[in-house]
Formats: C-alpha cells, sequence, structure tokens
C-alpha cells in the first residue's frame, strides 16, 4: 500500500498540475482588466516604497528644518514642509513603511487567530459553534471604528495598542469566514476520503479544507487591508496611535488640518498615500472576486 | 396580518428577536469590562465639580452603586442600573447625566447620517444602473472606478478638501461659499429662533415654518453629508450594478424581450424592481457604518453629535460617556440589522426556509 502510493506521486508540481493550471488561468483573467494592473501597479509601488525607504526618501522621518516651516512644493521639498519644518515627500515614504506594516500585522494576526477558532467550530459545531459565533455577533454588533476606538480608549493611546485594538475588531470576519467555508468543505466528497484513510482533524483541517478555501481568505484580505489602512489612518487622525512628530498618514493629516486654509499641501500629499494605497488593494481585491466567482466568468 | 400565519416566517422572526437578547447581554458585558479596564468605574459617577471628594463621599458613592461587591454582583446592579436610565454622569458635557446627552447629540447626529443616507442612494442607485446597463463599456469603467475611489477615500480627508473647495476657496473668490462647520450660524438662530421639538432641525424649522433657519441648516449639511455619503453612494454603485447584471440574466427577462418590449420597459419596470432588494438591504446594512463615518465627519466639521461627544470623552477619559455611546451604537446598528433581516424574510421567502 505505501509502495503504491509512493510510486503513483510525482514531484511536487506534476502533483498539483490542476492547481497550477487554475493559478495560471486565474493570473491570465486578472491580467485582461486594465483596473487589476493598475491595482498590481499601486500595490508595488507602495510596497517598494516601504522597502527601500531609507534609499529613496531624501531626509529622516524626524529630521526638521526648524527655519522652514510651511514652506509650499518646490524642488528642494517636492510635496513642501509641515509646521516644524519636516520634509513632507520623506515623511509621507517613511510613513508607508509604518502603515503597511500596521495593516500586514492586523491582518495576518486576525487571519490566524481566525482560521484556528474558525475551524475548530466549524469542525466541531455544537456548543462549542454556537458560543464563538454568538461572541462574534457581539464584536460585530459594533461598527469597525467604534470598537477599536473604545478598546484603544481601554488600552492607552499609543501605536501598539492601535495595532492591537484592531485586531481585536477584525478577527471575528476571518472566524465567520472560515467556519463557513469549514461548513461548505466538510461535506466534500475528498474529506469523506481523507477521513476513510484515517486523517485526523487537525490533518484535515489544515492539509485539505484550508489550502481549498484560500482564494476566499485572500480575497477578503485584499479588501481588509485596504480597510485597516483606512481605519488606522482615521483612528490616529482623531488623536489614538503615534504620538505627535511619528511620520504617519493619518497624523500628518491631523496637524495639516489647523493650517489647511494656509498650507493646504501638509494634508494634501498623506491623504494622496491612503487613497492610493487602499484603492490599488481594493482594485486588486475586486478583481480577485470577479475572477474567482464562476457566475461571473462567463 | 396574513404573513404571521406562515409557521416558517412566524418561527424565523421569533429566533431573529430571540438572538438580540445574547447580543444585548454580550454588549453590556463589553462595556462592563471596558469601563474596569480604563479606569475606575466609580469614575462614572462623579461630577468634574466633585474631583475632591472626601473618603467618606468617595465611599457613598461607591456603595451607592455596589461598586464595593465582587464583580458578577456589580455586573448585575450595572445592568439595572442600565435599565433604570441610570448611565453615569457626562463630565464631557458639563456633567449632565450620559442618557440627557445622548438626547441631545442623537438628533444631529441621525439627521446627517439620514441626508447622507439621501443622497448615497439618490446618486448611487442611478449610476449603478448605467453601469450595469452598459456593462463593459466606457461608462462602466468610469463608474467602477468612481465607486472604488469612494471606497478607499479617507473620509476625514474628503471632508478637509471639500472644506478648502467649497468654503475657503468660494470665499476667498468673494463667491457664495458653503459653511464650513457647525449645525446653524448663530446669527440666523438670533434673528430666528427655532423651537426645538425633534432635534432635527430641518424637520422642526419645516413644522414652525421657520424657512430662514431651514435653509441655512440645509447649507449647513450639504458639506458633511455629501463627505459621509461618498463611501456609502460606491457600495451602492457596487450592489446595485452586480444585483441588476444578476437579474438582467433571468429567463424572465429574456421572456419580457422576447414579447417585444423595449429595452426601456425591460430595465425599469422588469429589472430594476428586483435588482432593488438586495440594494435596500445593503441600506439597513450601512447605517452602522455611517454612524462610524459620522465620528471623523463629525469632528472635521464640528458638528454637535454623539461621534464629536464620543471623541472628546474618550480624550478626557469620561468613561460613562464611552460606554454610553457604545451602547447606544450598538443599538442602533442591531436595530437596523433585525429591520434588514426583517424585511428580507418577508420579501424574500426563500431567506424563511434557511
Amino acid at each position: 500500500m505505501e509502495e503504491l502510493a509512493a510510486s503513483k506521486r510525482g514531484t511536487w508540481w506534476q502533483e498539483r498540475a490542476p492547481q497550477i493550471r487554475e493559478f495560471k488561468f486565474t493570473l491570465y483573467l486578472l491580467r485582461q482588466s486594465p483596473l487589476v494592473v493598475v491595482g498590481f501597479a499601486l500595490i508595488g509601488l507602495f510596497i517598494g516604497v516601504a522597502l527601500f525607504a531609507p534609499w529613496i526618501a531624501p531626509h529622516g522621518p524626524e529630521e526638521r528644518f526648524w527655519q522652514l516651516p510651511q514652506q509650499p512644493p518646490s524642488w528642494e521639498f517636492l510635496f513642501g514642509t509641515d509646521t516644524t519644518g519636516g520634509d513632507i515627500f520623506s515623511r509621507v515614504i517613511w510613513a508607508a513603511r509604518l502603515d503597511l506594516a500596521i495593516a500586514l500585522t492586523v491582518v495576518m494576526s486576525a487571519i490566524i487567530i481566525g482560521s484556528v477558532l474558525g475551524s475548530v467550530s466549524g469542525f466541531l459545531g455544537r456548543a462549542f459553534d454556537e458560543i464563538l459565533m454568538r461572541i462574534t455577533d457581539v464584536f460585530l454588533a459594533f461598527p469597525a471604528l467604534i470598537l477599536a476606538m473604545a478598546v484603544a480608549a481601554a488600552l492607552g493611546r499609543n501605536l501598539t495598542n492601535l495595532t492591537i485594538a484592531l485586531i481585536v475588531v477584525w478577527w471575528p470576519t476571518y472566524a465567520r469566514l472560515i467556519r463557513g467555508q469549514v461548513l461548505a468543505e466538510k461535506e466534500k466528497l475528498y474529506v469523506d476520503a481523507a477521513r476513510a484513510v484515517g486523517a485526523g482533524p487537525r490533518r484535515i483541517i489544515f492539509r485539505h479544507v484550508l489550502p481549498n478555501s484560500i482564494f476566499p481568505i485572500i480575497v477578503q484580505a485584499t479588501l481588509d487591508l485596504g480597510g485597516v489602512i483606512l481605519t488606522a489612518a482615521g483612528l490616529s487622525f482623531i488623536g489614538f496611535g503615534a504620538g505627535a512628530g511619528v511620520a504617519e498618514w493619518g497624523l500628518m493629516i491631523a496637524d495639516g488640518r489647523s493650517y489647511l486654509f494656509q498650507s493646504p499641501w501638509i494634508a494634501t500629499f498623506p491623504g494622496l498615500a491612503i487613497l492610493f494605497s487602499s484603492l490599488g488593494l481594493n482594485l486588486v481585491g475586486d478583481g480577485l472576486r470577479d475572477v474567482l466567482d464562476p457566475r461571473l466568468r462567463r | 396580518m396574513r404573513w404571521w400565519a406562515d409557521v416558517r416566517l412566524r418561527h424565523y422572526v421569533i429566533r431573529r428577536l430571540l438572538l438580540i437578547i445574547p447580543v444585548l447581554i454580550g454588549v453590556s458585558m463589553m462595556t462592563f469590562t471596558l469601563s474596569h479596564v480604563i479606569g475606575d468605574p466609580v469614575a462614572a459617577y462623579i461630577t468634574s465639580q466633585e474631583v475632591r471628594l472626601s473618603e467618606e463621599q468617595l465611599r457613598k458613592i461607591v456603595v451607592a452603586h455596589h461598586l464595593n461587591e465582587p464583580l458578577y454582583v456589580q455586573y448585575f446592579y450595572y445592568i439595572s442600573d442600565l435599565l433604570r436610565g441610570d448611565w453615569g454622569i457626562s463630565r464631557t458635557d458639563s456633567d449632565r447625566p450620559v442618557t440627557e446627552s445622548i438626547q441631545h447629540y442623537f438628533p444631529a447626529t441621525a439627521e446627517l447620517s439620514m441626508v447622507s443616507m439621501i443622497f448615497a442612494l439618490a446618486l448611487g442607485i442611478p449610476i449603478g444602473i448605467i453601469s450595469a446597463v452598459r456593462k463593459d463599456k466606457p461608462a462602466d469603467h468610469v463608474t467602477r472606478v468612481f465607486s472604488l475611489v469612494g471606497v478607499s477615500m479617507p473620509v476625514f480627508w474628503l471632508a478637509l478638501l471639500l472644506q478648502y473647495a467649497f468654503y475657503y476657496q468660494l470665499k476667498i473668490h468673494n463667491l457664495p461659499s458653503l459653511p464650513s462647520g457647525g449645525r446653524v450660524d448663530q446669527f440666523v438662530w438670533l434673528d430666528h429662533p427655532l423651537k426645538v421639538i425633534t432635534g432635527l432641525y430641518t424637520v422642526d424649522s419645516l413644522i414652525t415654518g421657520n424657512f430662514a433657519v431651514f435653509f441655512d441648516v440645509l447649507a449647513h449639511l450639504i458639506l458633511p453629508g455629501f463627505a459621509l455619503s461618498y463611501v456609502f453612494m460606491a457600495v451602492f454603485v457596487r450592489m446595485m450594478r452586480s444585483s441588476m447584471l444578476e437579474v438582467m440574466r433571468q429567463d424572465y427577462i429574456t421572456l419580457a424581450r422576447s414579447k417585444g418590449l423595449s429595452e426601456r420597459v425591460v430595465i425599469y419596470r422588469h429589472a430594476l424592481r428586483n435588482a432593488m432588494i438586495p440594494t435596500v438591504t445593503v441600506a439597513g446594512l450601512a447605517f452602522g457604518g455611517l454612524l462610524a463615518g459620522a465620528v471623523l465627519t463629525e469632528t472635521v466639521f464640528s458638528w454637535p453629535g454623539i461621534g464629536r461627544w464620543s471623541t472628546s470623552a474618550i480624550v478626557r477619559d469620561d468613561i460613562a460617556s464611552i460606554m454610553g455611546f457604545m451602547l447606544i451604537i450598538a443599538v442602533v446598528y442591531m436595530l437596523a440589522n433585525l429591520i434588514v433581516d426583517l424585511l428580507y424574510a418577508w420579501i424574500d421567502p426563500r431567506i424563511r426556509l434557511g
């Protein structure tokens, strides 16, 4: 039996040929949509900027030209300077690092917590499932921003707590999504087959069910990354999150707000950064959803 | 009440109503926990004048609200206080009871949210229809970009841009400009005092025939209303587009076409009505998000609603106001969801089978 299985098993890519073909087809479909291509370009731009910030940014995030506050955009300061003489162009670049890192941390943590709780819930069912679902009901009974506000207020206003607050807000979405996936996949024939050859529940969840649910999770995660960037910026705009002077998009807009009429560029450029990073993610997420939805493939 | 005779629908309604109870209990547990995490819960019952309390006075308050007892007993008294309408004292709002503050600030937020909802529906639905009817044509691409930009737009930043363009730029060019914040101009208010009945100034001014205030209030609503509505307009455009496309594939649309009906009649008489159902339900769900967006919009436009009240409460660690705000938002959000679910079950019989 063992030998038979071994002889039938090809190399890794041969074994997964159908999945690879499916993936290539998906990529092909994605390339057909100019909007998705623009989205990928925007995401690539922001990731590049975040990764190479020290080389791209002409000045440090906390560097100040005290004698040159509120300078309009010029060749020296591409996006102008803020109220304390910080170079806005450099600060927007450094902030990309911070904001993308927050968004990634939040969504990854939410996926991990959600996968564990959601798949256990979907697999065990019964009391555990009912209790977990009622708990997610409570979390989802608040709009995201407002729950995050309250949690951040309870923990204390700083960046770490802001991130924790956002994780607290976002995990129920994934717990429910993955529970739904598990419930749907659990009934399928291949799970029966896996169980028949003696696979335990943990193996079935992690080796069979989760890999088959990966696409809906990716779509949700792409769209949520944009949502987290917006929510984090909104929270830091009203005074949660980073302390004064830190290069963070929402906070930079809050600083520019008091001088909106004299120096509109202070608030404008960080806002554009939020808009375009979030737009890139939404374009790709939206395109992915269309491509992966068989009803819309026609 | 013929629908009540339908056993499945009746069961669904009862189950849906009963599900509110555990959520309400959970929500109250959450605010209760938060009040213990933020600081000493006794702070909820102390006014800002009483900051220098003697030990004796403090003990009186602690005993009066049972804060010296075990946690589960405290929770019990917390619930009974809530039910009696004692939600603590809002230090942010000059030591008024929290329930009074909510009554005072909520209508402003409700008015802003409703105006935004009207903007969003009035613009979003037609744009969504155009996008679906002209699928994959330039008009479709433009509306898709327009709606995706809306979803990606930081609402507070859009609010600032609108202020800059329609208040500041118009003003410095001596053109008629829109107000940059507040609900009503003080001078208009002084000349034409408004008798507040519902707290919704547009309604109150119309009832009392106070047109000077009515038009001023409308002018104040335009910018914050539009800023808040853009995100939701985008949601409606997407929803309307996809449900319209879904409906257009149905057999009865092909039948209507094959009967020789004009495309206009097919779209507006047959497709639109069915495509509206999911959009209307999304409108209900969006109401909660609208309340959240209102927090940011109110901050930028100095709009005297519960959103601005709550942000100033958080800055001052005003526990009672924060909890009151959380509770009221959760209740409103939950009621909106409930109404949507019930409407949906009533409209679409397939839901009841689930």
